[in-house]
C-alpha cells in the first residue's frame, strides 16, 4: 500500500511534447536538479515557481510526445511533481515516468481544473477532485508497471527481481 | 488462427514464446544504441545496479552526434565520460563528426533484417526500413537492457500503409510522411506500428524509405517497419556481417487498419510551426520569407538527398536573404556527396557545411536561430524551441523544397526548377 498522494493540479493542453517539457539545449547535464529549473519553460516561465512539493501536472491527450529524452521525465519528478495525469500519454514518456517511479497516470482530465486540489490513491487508481467533490477513475497499469512503480522504479524492480516478471 | 504481422513474428522469434497483438512480453534485443544526449544517463542508471560488466558488450553501440564537436565544458565532459565507460566495457563508440546515430548503426551493418534494435533516440524506428523492429526507449530502459539484455514491451498491433499510383516529379518520401501525418495526426499511430507498402514503396530507393521509418514515431507509432527487397539486400551488400532472415506479413495477417495512399495525386508539402501535422501545401504557404534553410538530419541528410539539393542550385546562388547549412547525416554520406560533386556545388552556391552528426536540429548549437527567424529544415519535428529558441518558428519539408526555396529566399514550390 502506498500513502494517497495530495496536491494541486497545474492544467495544460493537448500534445504537450518534450521539447517543451525540458528543452534540448539544457539536456547535456546529469545535474537532474538543473533540469528541473528549466520546466516547461518555453510554454510557462513562472509554473516551476509555482509548483509546491506534490502538486500535480494536469494535461490533455498525448502527453510527453516527441523526444526519447527521460530527462523530461526527470525535470517533472525533480521539479517536484508528485503525478502527471492525462487523457492518454505518448508511449516512451508513459515507460519512462513509471520506471522513474513517476506516476503517470490516465484518466478524463476534463474533470479537473487549474488549482483543483487532489487526493489520489495509487493502488486503487482512483483520484478524488477534493475541490469539485468528484471520484474519477483512472485507467489501471499493467502488472509489470505496477510492480515497477510499486517499488519506486525500474532501477530498484530489477535490483530486487534481477529480472522481468510479467 | 489468423496469420501473423512482421512485427508479431519479430517479436515472436526474440521471445520465449509466440505472441501476438496485445500480449505483454519480454525479448531479447540485438543491438543497444545510445547517443551522447542520453547515453550519460544510461551510464548513471547502470551504475545504480552495482554491476561491472554490461550483459553483452559486443551489442551496445555509442554514437556521439548530438552535440559533436562539443560546443561547451559540459557536453565534453559527458563525451569523456562516455568514451571512459566504453573503453572499460569493451564497447564500441562512434566518436565526433562519424554522423548521425541512427544512419551510422544502419551504414555499419549492425542492424539487418528480422532483428530487434532498441535506442536511447525516438528515431530509432528509422532501421523499419531494414526490415528490423526497431524502437525508441528511454535511458533508465536502456540501463535495464545494460543489464538483462532483454525488454519487456506489449506487442503492438500494426496499422498497414499502402502506397499507391505513383510519384509525381517533385514530391518525395518526405511528402508521403507529411501526407500520413497530417491524415492520421500526431497521435493516430500511437501504440501502433506501421507497415508501409505497395507500388510506390517498392519503387522508392532505400534513402527515401528511411524517410518513411524515421517520420513514423511523428505520428506516435511505436515502429515502421517495412518487408525487405532486392533493394534492401542490395543495400546490405558489404555491410553484414552475420547472416539474417528477412520476414514478410502472412497474407491473411491481422492489421488494425490500413491506410491507402494515392500518392499521384501528392504535391510538395511543408509542416507549418509548431506541430508536424499542421501540414499544408507548399503553394498555401508559398512566398513566406525564410531567414534559415537546414539541410541534412537522420531524416534527409544522405547523399541522395544532397543529390537533389545540388541539382536545383548547382550553378546559382543561394538568396542573399538566407543561410543555407548543410550537414552531411554522416562522413560517409559526406564522401558519396564529395565524389558525385553535390557537396562542391551546394558549397559554391553559399551553403555552408556542417560536420556530420545531428547539427542544429536538437538546438544545441552551429545554427540557432534568433527571435522571430523563420527556419526551413529537412528534420522532422518543428516543435516550438527545438531549434534552440523558442521565438523562432520552424517549418518542414522535403530537400527540393528546401533547395528551391534558398534559391529564392522563400518558401518555394520545387517543381518549378525541375
Amino acid at each position: 500500500m502506498s500513502s494517497p498522494l495530495k496536491g494541486r493540479a497545474f492544467k495544460l493542453g493537448n500534445n504537450i511534447n518534450t521539447d517543451y517539457i525540458i528543452a534540448g539545449k539544457y539536456t547535456k547535464t546529469l545535474d537532474y536538479n538543473s533540469l528541473a529549473e528549466h520546466l516547461l519553460e518555453d510554454l510557462d516561465p513562472t509554473l516551476v515557481k509555482r509548483i509546491n512539493r506534490g502538486d500535480f501536472l494536469v494535461a490533455g491527450r498525448n502527453f510527453g510526445c516527441g523526444s526519447s529524452r527521460e530527462q523530461a521525465a526527470i525535470a517533472i519528478k525533480y521539479a517536484g511533481i508528485g503525478a502527471v495525469l492525462a487523457k492518454s500519454f505518448a508511449r516512451i514518456f508513459f515507460r519512462n515516468a513509471i520506471n522513474l517511479g513517476l506516476p503517470a497516470i490516465t484518466c478524463d482530465t476534463d474533470k479537473i481544473d487549474e488549482g483543483d486540489e487532489l487526493l489520489i490513491d495509487i493502488d486503487n487508481f482512483e483520484i478524488r477532485n477534493l475541490t469539485k467533490s468528484l471520484i474519477i477513475p483512472a485507467t489501471p497499469l499493467n502488472k509489470v508497471m505496477r510492480d515497477i512503480l510499486k517499488e519506486g522504479g525500474l532501477i530498484p524492480y530489477l535490483k530486487r527481481y534481477g529480472d522481468f516478471f510479467l | 488462427m489468423k496469420g501473423k504481422t512482421i512485427v508479431e513474428k519479430i517479436i515472436s522469434s526474440h521471445s520465449k514464446e509466440e505472441v501476438r497483438a496485445g500480449d505483454f512480453t519480454v525479448v531479447s534485443v540485438d543491438i543497444a544504441m545510445c547517443h551522447d544526449a542520453t547515453g550519460p544517463a544510461v551510464i548513471k542508471a547502470f551504475e545504480e545496479f552495482g554491476r561491472k560488466k554490461v550483459w553483452d558488450n559486443e551489442k551496445i553501440v555509442f554514437v556521439l552526434d548530438h552535440a559533436a564537436p562539443p560546443p561547451n565544458e559540459r557536453a565534453s565532459n559527458l563525451h569523456l565520460m562516455m568514451r571512459d565507460f566504453a573503453e572499460r566495457q569493451g564497447i564500441k563508440l562512434f566518436d565526433v563528426g562519424t554522423g548521425v546515430c541512427h544512419q551510422v548503426i544502419m551504414e555499419k551493418g549492425l542492424i539487418l533484417p528480422g532483428e530487434i534494435a532498441v535506442g536511447t533516440d525516438s528515431h530509432t524506428c528509422t532501421y523499419g526500413a531494414l526490415n528490423a523492429f526497431a524502437f525508441g526507449i528511454g535511458s533508465t530502459d536502456m540501463s535495464g537492457v545494460f543489464l538483462t539484455g532483454k525488454i519487456w514491451l506489449k506487442v503492438p498491433q500494426t496499422l498497414k500503409v499502402s502506397l499507391n499510383g505513383g510519384l509525381p516529379k517533385g514530391v518525395y518520401a518526405k511528402d508521403i510522411a507529411l501526407k500520413l501525418i497530417r491524415t492520421i495526426g500526431v497521435e493516430g499511430a500511437d501504440y501502433l506500428a506501421l507497415e508501409f507498402s505497395g507500388d510506390v514503396l517498392s519503387e522508392l530507393p532505400m534513402s527515401e524509405r528511411f524517410v518513411l521509418s524515421n517520420m513514423s514515431i511523428e505520428c506516435g507509432a511505436k515502429a515502421g517497419i517495412m518487408e525487405a527487397d532486392l533493394k534492401t539486400l542490395n543495400w546490405l551488400k558489404g555491410k553484414a556481417r552475420r547472416r539474417f532472415s528477412p520476414i514478410r506479413s502472412d497474407g491473411d495477417a491481422n492489421f488494425i487498419d490500413e491506410i491507402h495512399i494515392n500518392c499521384s495525386t501528392l504535391e510538395p508539402l511543408v509542416a507549418i510551426p509548431h506541430s508536424v501535422d499542421n501540414v499544408h501545401p507548399v503553394k498555401e504557404v508559398e512566398g513566406t520569407e525564410i531567414d534559415q534553410i537546414f539541410i541534412g538530419t537522420c531524416t534527409n541528410g544522405r547523399a541522395e538527398d544532397l543529390e537533389v539539393a545540388a541539382a536545383i542550385l548547382a550553378g546559382k546562388k543561394v538568396s542573399p536573404k538566407v543561410r543555407l547549412l548543410i550537414c552531411p547525416a554522416s562522413q560517409e554520406e559526406l564522401f558519396k556527396s564529395l565524389q558525385t560533386g553535390a557537396l562542391k556545388a551546394l558549397l559554391e552556391a553559399g551553403g555552408i557545411l556542417i560536420p556530420p552528426g545531428c547539427g542544429p536540429c536538437p538546438g544545441t548549437h552551429l545554427g540557432i536561430p534568433a527571435d522571430g527567424e523563420k527556419v526551413l529544415s529537412t528534420a522532422n519535428r518543428n516543435f516550438k524551441g527545438r531549434m534552440g529558441n523558442n521565438k523562432a518558428f520552424i517549418f518542414l519539408a522535403s530537400p527540393a523544397t528546401c533547395a528551391a526555396s534558398a534559391l529564392t529566399g522563400k518558401i518555394t514550390d520545387p517543381r518549378r526548377f525541375l
